[in-house]
C-alpha cells in the first residue's frame, strides 16, 4: 500500500513528509516531526491531551488522520512561547496553578488558546463548556478555569502576542 | 462511536492504529461517487472522521479504501429559502450550532448540535456523518425525524430523496447503498407557531446519552396542536420516530397531564437494552421524564414563536 505526501505548516514552519495514510496526526507530530509537547492520553478521542489547533480550530489530533491535515496550518503547544518567553496563556496557567502533573496541560492550553481567539472575554460558563473535551485528573478544574479567566484579563490589558512567523526552509 | 461498541472497547485490549488502507481526496462529488463505484464494499467515506476513525483504530472497521470527502467544497453550506432549510452534509457540527439562521429559527437543531460530544469533536464532526453513520446514539437523526427532514443522496445513476423515516434501517445500517453519498439534509422551513426542543440525558460531559428526545410542535392561534413529531435517541437499534404522538396530542392544548400521558405511551414505543448506561427499567424511567420535558418545552416555544 502506498504512502502519501503531506505538506503542513506547523507553528509557522512548512514541511512535507511521506507517510502512511493510516498515521494519526498525533503520532505524526510526535514521531515524525518530533514535537512531543502534544501528548497522547487515552488515544480514543476522550481526554483531549492531544489537542492541537488546525486551521484555527481546536481538534483532537489522535482522531485526525495525517491526510486530513494535509495543506493545513497546525499550531501545537510548542508554538505558544516565543524566544523562550511564555505566552500569556502559559503564564496564566503558571501563576494560577492551573496544573499539577502536567499531562493534560498542553491540550488545555491549546483548547484555551482556541477559545480566547474566538472569544476574548469568555464567562466562566463559556470557559467550562469550551474545555469540556479536555480531562484533568489532578486539579478539579477550578484553577484551570481561573487561569483562563486570568489569561483573558492579561490579554485585554497587555494585548495578544504576535504570531510567530517562520520562513519556510 | 456506538454506545454498545464503546463498552466492549473499554474492557477489551486496545489496538490504536487503523489497518492499512489507500487514501483518496476527491474534490468533487462526482469524483467521490466514481471512487465509491470503483471500490464498492471495500470503500468507506470519511467526512470528519469522528466516528469512523475510532472504529478503525479499534479495528472494528477494517477498510481498504478510505475516501476523504472533507475537501468537497460544494457540500458545505447552510441555506434557507421560502420552502426549506438546506444543510450541506459536510457542514461541521460546530458550524451548525454557531449558525445564526439555526440559532434564530431552529432552536431544536442548535440544542442538539451543542450537546454532541465535545467542542473539539464538533470542530471536525459533520452533520452528514452524524446522520449517515447510523448510530442510534447519535443526536441529529432523532432531530431530523421529528422535523420530517429529507436526505438528498447522489449515486452513480443520479440523485434521489430518502425520507428521514425511511433512512435508518438498523444499528449502523442505513438506506444508503455502498455507492451513494448523502450530500444534503432538507428540513421544511419553520412556520409560524412552530417550536422544538431536544432534551438529552447523559451520565457525564461529552458522553453519549442514556436517552434523548426530540419534539417538534406546531400550534394554531388558540394553542391547539396541529402537528407534532417526536423521536427518540439511544433507546433502540435505530433512532425511533413515535407513531403515537400525533394521535394522542393532535387537536389538543398541551397540559402537564396530557404531556405525562403522551410520555407514558411514547415510552412504550422504545426498545432499549440494558448496558453501561443503565438497565432497561432505568432508561424507560428517564425516557418518560424527558419526553414530557421536551414536549412541554417545544409547546411553550411553539406558542411563543412568531
Amino acid at each position: 500500500m502506498g504512502k502519501i505526501k503531506v505538506r503542513v505548516k506547523i507553528n509557522g514552519k512548512e514541511r512535507s513528509d511521506e507517510v502512511e495514510p493510516r498515521m494519526l496526526l498525533a503520532h505524526y507530530l510526535r514521531d515524525v516531526v518530533g514535537a512531543t509537547g502534544t501528548h497522547i492520553g487515552c488515544d480514543t478521542s476522550n481526554c483531549g491531551a492531544c489537542t492541537v489547533v488546525m486551521d484555527g480550530k481546536a481538534v483532537k489530533s489522535c482522531t485526525v488522520l495525517v491526510g486530513q491535515a494535509n495543506g493545513r496550518e497546525i499550531k501545537t503547544v510548542e508554538g505558544l512561547s516565543q524566544n523562550g518567553k511564555l505566552s500569556k496563556i502559559q503564564k496564566a496557567f503558571l501563576d494560577k496553578h492551573g496544573l499539577q502533573c502536567g499531562y493534560c496541560t498542553s491540550g488545555m492550553l491549546m483548547a484555551s488558546y482556541w477559545l480566547l481567539k474566538k472569544n476574548k472575554k469568555p464567562t466562566e460558563e463559556e470557559i467550562r463548556r469550551n474545555l469540556s473535551g479536555n480531562l484533568c485528573r489532578c486539579t478539579g478544574y477550578q484553577n484551570i478555569v481561573e487561569a483562563v479567566k486570568y489569561a483573558s484579563e492579561l490579554i485585554e490589558k497587555e494585548g495578544e502576542e504576535e504570531e510567530v512567523v517562520v520562513e519556510s526552509q | 462511536m456506538n454506545g454498545i461498541i464503546y463498552v466492549i472497547f473499554i474492557v477489551s485490549a486496545m489496538t490504536i492504529t487503523p489497518s492499512v488502507f489507500e487514501y483518496y481526496t476527491p474534490s468533487t462529488m462526482v469524483e467521490a461517487v466514481n471512487l465509491l463505484e470503483k471500490y464498492g464494499d471495500e470503500a468507506k467515506l470519511l467526512a470528519g472522521g469522528q466516528s469512523l476513525i475510532p472504529l478503525m483504530k479499534m479495528r472494528f472497521a477494517s477498510i481498504s479504501h478510505v475516501i476523504d470527502i472533507s475537501r468537497i467544497e460544494e457540500m458545505d453550506y447552510i441555506k434557507e429559502d421560502s420552502n426549506r432549510l438546506s444543510i450541506g452534509a459536510l457542514t461541521t457540527v460546530d458550524e451548525l450550532g454557531s449558525s445564526v439562521t439555526i440559532k434564530n429559527r431552529y432552536m431544536i437543531i442548535k440544542e442538539a448540535a451543542d450537546q454532541i460530544a465535545d467542542p473539539l469533536v464538533r470542530n471536525m464532526g459533520t452533520v452528514g456523518g452524524n446522520i449517515s453513520h447510523g448510530d442510534p446514539a447519535n443526536d441529529l437523526p432523532a432531530v431530523m425525524l421529528s422535523l420530517d427532514a429529507t436526505f438528498m443522496v447522489q449515486g452513480k445513476n443520479g440523485g434521489k430523496e430518502i425520507k428521514a423515516e425511511d433512512f435508518f434501517v438498523d444499528s449502523l445500517i442505513t438506506a444508503l447503498e455502498p455507492n451513494e453519498i448523502l450530500y444534503e439534509i432538507r428540513v421544511p422551513k419553520m412556520v409560524k407557531r412552530q417550536g422544538g426542543a431536544y432534551i438529552k440525558h447523559k451520565k457525564s460531559a461529552g458522553d453519549f446519552s442514556v436517552a434523548a428526545v426530540a419534539s417538534n410542535i406546531i400550534v394554531d392561534g388558540d394553542g391547539k396542536i396541529i402537528k407534532v413529531g417526536v423521536a427518540l435517541t439511544s433507546v433502540g437499534p435505530t433512532p425511533i420516530k413515535s407513531t403515537r404522538a400525533e394521535g394522542i396530542l393532535a387537536g389538543k392544548k398541551l397540559t402537564e397531564e396530557l404531556a405525562a400521558e403522551a410520555a407514558r405511551s411514547i415510552t412504550e414505543e422504545s426498545d432499549p437494552v440494558s448496558d453501561f448506561y443503565g438497565s432497561i427499567d432505568y432508561k424507560k424511567k428517564v425516557l418518560r421524564f424527558i419526553i414530557k420535558e421536551s414536549l412541554v418545552a417545544a409547546y411553550k416555544r411553539a406558542k411563543e414563536a412568531q
